[in-house]
């Protein structure tokens, strides 16, 4: 079964079984040196002089330093304003100085000892706080209604600053390009990413190159995350410039170790609230203030704050908003794209401030939530009208039957109170402590406002001289499996077998820029122009044929089969030449959206969640181990459920990694954990079993929204339910506060000295 | 300096400096790129081999300790699987244990070595198998699924 809801085998999963499946490191050209990157040890300082002593280095080596650079120094995104190599100042520890190649990767570590670089330190921001008294590197609000005046009218006004920390991308497969120059001065790029199209623009912006001057083919992408969104653009920069120099072609890989020190991370946060709520526990008033912690440059820290902002107010219903955003500059390396793009950090703090109000109110969390979530019809404080897939109480209600949530928080809310009644709260070797802990989310899936109305993205389909279908894209299949499910789209909307359509690699000299491989976009946008393409390619090879459908692969007519679809495709190919159709994606007209006072429909529609927790508590250490997770998701349609069950079992899992022991220490803007012996990711011991169940509020088809039969954007969403739902989990266990994560043992201690309890600060 | 061992049944001979990293020089030197390098300091479990049977992470061997003896790689393992190995395989694509795959080679070598000792591993003995094989996709449940038997719904 390969239809819509079945879960047939992915086509890479036994190349990747087997250890063939090539990924960037394992491919080497001809006469293929390594290259190696100097880097800057300070946070902050003037760089004096750059000297590169030729008879330091193994034989051959060459370098390259800023003043190679043949065209801007900036790595084009959206504007051009991060360096491809520092200039006269370094702005963060890690950052690229200058280059080198030689014949091996031993060599050309061994070349970076030819360079001396004087360096005059000067002083670092390295805090939220430090950096909030400066100029923002990007800043935005909203407004809706009259929120003083409501917060003068509310019953309880509650406030609540929340935080969460650096998150590291691990994808198993660190970073990593090989350029080369052809004799023409053509350039190809190979390498693991996320977005060709980004790393081409890249390319010939800063090297003066045409579009067809340069070639970009993604490899086998060994894990994304958003970390090989926006980075793998300046390393194939780095890559061609070394190629450039050198005159062969260069790799430039990446050790575990110089992938966390040098590239991108989620971004620090720091959530202010200040909420007006009636006596009966609803949301009178949402007063929100962001800071996200941008590092050193801007790269996409104005589209992630855009999309904080956007959901910083939660599933809730609140006529009164403000909402005050900013991306501070820091002198750390540029935080960047990471799963959920913003979202979990204010997803985190508005969740915890929903606990906190409930525990004022003496409501429990579920009836809280219960009180404000977003309906059908319901406005958004930007003013978008939520269409009918609306899910928030549809997946509240059903986790919270599902773990009998009520009934399990009042079983261990007594055991608490028993033991604290009995004075043996602290007993030394105690049993460990039980808690539960639940959170709701949504999360707008594709591009905010009006991006992919800007960028229109087309899809091609033609036939080949088979008689196939062959699709055009330029999505990569980073481990989410759109390798599987785009065929059974295009293969479901054609009336095809699966051996019927063919996928094109990503490659720009061969696809169309289908846009880049994030924002949940893959399925419910690119998906449905797969859909939409494969259709109108179907019915050209039905012309001439009134009445006919295409049905499994065959041609009918109302009395039966007539041909394989194949069979006549393969005739008009034949007789008429490239038969070749390219549609692009056109928002709904309803779809507007004002980017200067942020009102509008922000997203074509939402995917929803809701999380229950519960995990045990280490009452000597304070060790928390998550036991348990169910994740209820409304995804309107699951095209893949196996693969769409994956995507929220693993967010679910990057969320408590995020939530209880990833932390990233700084100390003199030098991250301590630069390892994984000390950068710590859940194993699968220190994971809970993670039950999944997917709600379909689009199952016969079609939507509001124009995904594909019904599918919404799902690969973010786990991300910004599981850090909340933990927090509450250990305030039920412990009585002790969780204001921010990671929710370390050494914080749990530092906060329950200082008093703090799901209600604040005793 | 050459070093003979048998990689995946086959006599070979490696050159190199003794302490050089088994990991590159299965990979750089006798082509075998199924073996992946995720940390380089033994904490990912992505480069995981057999060595005379047992799993071993191979960015930690020195080539001299390989003298002599039994390599199997991911290539091997996979070649021609027998037995409860054969269905676990057939099984991970299915149920979701392979998303990116950079970590699976490693947790394939990891679990064929279990399955050679227990044939119907539980839960709880696939978890302790797998500890050192860090996965940052999956959340280790379409793994576990594979290996498994499903328990009843709740």
């Amino acid at each position: 079964m390969n239809g819509i809801g079945a879960s047939p085998p992915r086509p890479d999963g036994f190349a990747k079984v087997s250890g063939a499946a090539r990924y960037l490191d394992d491919l080497s050209l001809p006469g293929m040196w390594h290259g190696a990157t100097l880097r800057s040890p300070h946070a902050h300082a003037r760089i004096r002089s750059i000297a590169w002593d030729a008879a330091l280095a193994p034989d051959g080596a060459v370098c390259v330093t800023v003043g190679d650079l043949p065209g801007p120094n900036g790595v084009q995104l959206i504007d051009d304003g991060w360096p491809i190599l520092a200039g006269a100042f370094t702005h963060h520890v890690g950052e690229p100085v200058a280059l080198v190649a030689a014949p091996t990767r031993l060599a050309a570590q061994q070349a970076l000892q030819a360079f001396t670089v004087t360096y005059e330190p000067l002083d670092a921001v390295l805090s939220l706080e430090a950096a909030e008294a400066l100029p923002p590197l990007y800043q935005l609000g909203m407004d809706s209604g009259d929120v003083d005046a409501a917060l003068a009218r509310a019953d309880l006004v509650v406030e609540g600053e929340y935080r969460t920390g650096h998150q590291e991308h691990i994808y198993i497969e660190c970073n990593g390009m090989i350029a080369s120059y052809a004799e023409d001065g053509a350039l190809t790029v190979l390498g693991s990413m996320q977005c060709p199209y980004y790393v081409q623009k890249a390319l010939t912006h800063a090297l003066g190159l045409a579009d067809e001057q340069v070639r970009v083919r993604a490899t086998t992408v060994g894990g994304g995350f958003g970390g090989k969104e926006d980075f793998p653009s300046a390393i194939a920069l780095h890559a061609a410039l070394l190629a450039r120099a050198c005159g062969r072609p260069v790799k430039l890989v990446y050790d575990r170790h110089e992938d966390i020190v040098c590239t991108s991370k989620r971004h620090p946060t720091l959530v202010r609230h200040r909420t007006g709520v009636t006596r009966d526990g609803r949301l009178a008033a949402l007063d929100i203030e962001i800071l996200m912690d941008g590092g050193a440059y801007t790269t996409l820290s104005s589209v992630v704050l855009s999309r904080a902002l956007l959901h910083s107010f939660g599933p809730y219903r609140c006529a009164d908003v403000r909402i005050r955003a900013r991306a501070l500059r820091t002198h750390t390396a540029p935080n960047s794209a990471f799963r959920g793009f913003g979202a979990p950090q204010v997803e985190f703090a508005i969740e915890r401030q929903m606990d906190r109000i409930a525990h004022r109110l003496g409501l429990d969390p579920l009836e809280i939530r219960l009180r404000n979530a977003v309906a059908p019809g319901d406005r958004l404080p930007t003013g978008q009208i939520l269409d009918a897939g609306t899910s928030a109480l549809p997946c509240l209600e059903e986790v919270a039957r599902r773990t009998r949530f009520r009934e399990r928080r009042q079983e261990l809310e007594a055991a608490r109170a028993r033991r604290a009644a009995e004075g043996d709260e602290d007993q030394n070797g105690a049993e460990p402590r039980r808690g539960i802990g639940l959170s709701l989310y949504f999360h707008g899936a594709g591009f905010t406002g009006n991006g992919e109305r800007m960028m229109k993205s087309p899809v091609t389909a033609r036939l080949l001289p088979d008689g196939r279908i062959e699709v055009l894209t330029a999505m990569t299949d980073m481990g989410q499996g759109c390798s599987a499910v785009f065929p059974q789209i295009a293969a479901a909307a054609g009336g095809l077998l699966p051996e019927d359509v063919t996928f094109a690699e990503p490659d720009t000299a061969e696809v169309p820029d289908s846009g880049p491989t994030v924002a949940s976009r893959t399925t419910m946008i690119v998906g449905g122009l797969i859909a939409r393409v494969t259709a109108a390619l179907r019915d050209r090879v039905l012309e001439g044929l009134p009445g006919h459908t295409v049905r499994d692969g065959w041609i009918e007519s109302p009395a039966g089969r007539v041909e394989r679809f194949r069979d006549a495709a393969r005739r008009l190919r034949a007789e008429h030449g490239p038969v070749e159709l390219t549609l692009r994606h056109e928002p709904p007209a309803w779809q507007t959206f004002d980017e200067t006072t942020y009102r509008g429909a922000a997203y074509p529609t939402y995917a929803w969640g809701a999380d229950v927790v519960e995990v045990e508590v280490d009452p000597d250490t304070l060790a928390v181990r998550p036991l348990q997770v169910t994740a209820v998701c409304e995804v309107g349609r699951a095209i893949h459920p196996t693969l769409c069950a994956g995507q929220i079992e693993g967010g679910t899992l990057q969320a408590l990694g995020w939530a209880l022991l990833e932390e990233m220490k700084l100390e003199d803007g030098r991250y301590l954990n630069d390892r994984l012996a000390t950068y710590v990711i859940p194993t699968i011991l220190d994971s809970p079993r993670i039950d999944v169940h997917l709600l379909e509020s689009h199952r016969d088809g079609g939507g509001p929204f124009g995904g594909p039969f019904g599918a919404k954007g799902v690969g973010e969403l786990p991300m910004d339910g599981g850090a909340p739902a933990v927090a509450q989990a250990i305030e039920n266990a412990t009585g002790i506060g969780v204001p921010a994560i990671p929710a370390t043992p050494e914080r749990l201690l530092a906060w329950q000295r200082a008093g703090q309890t799901p209600g604040g600060v005793r | 300096m050459s070093t003979a061992f048998l990689l995946n049944g086959r006599a070979v001979e490696a050159d190199g400096h003794p302490m050089s990293r088994l990991l590159d020089v299965l990979r750089e030197q006798l082509g075998h790129t199924g073996t992946k390098e995720g940390c380089g300091e033994g904490e990912c479990g992505a480069c995981t081999v057999r060595l005379d049977g047992s799993p071993v992470l191979s960015c930690l061997v020195p080539l001299f300790q390989c003298a002599g003896r039994r390599i199997e790689t991911v290539e091997g393992i996979t070649a021609a699987p027998e037995g409860p190995l054969r269905d676990a395989l057939e099984r991970f694509v299915a149920t979701g244990g392979v998303q990116c795959g950079a970590c699976t080679p490693g947790i394939v070598v990891t679990l064929a070595s279990l399955l050679a000792s227990n044939a119907t591993p539980s839960r709880e003995e696939v978890r302790t198998a797998l500890a050192g094989n860090l996965c940052r996709c999956t959340g280790y449940e379409g793994i576990l699924r594979a290996l498994a038997p499903a328990e009843p719904e709740r």
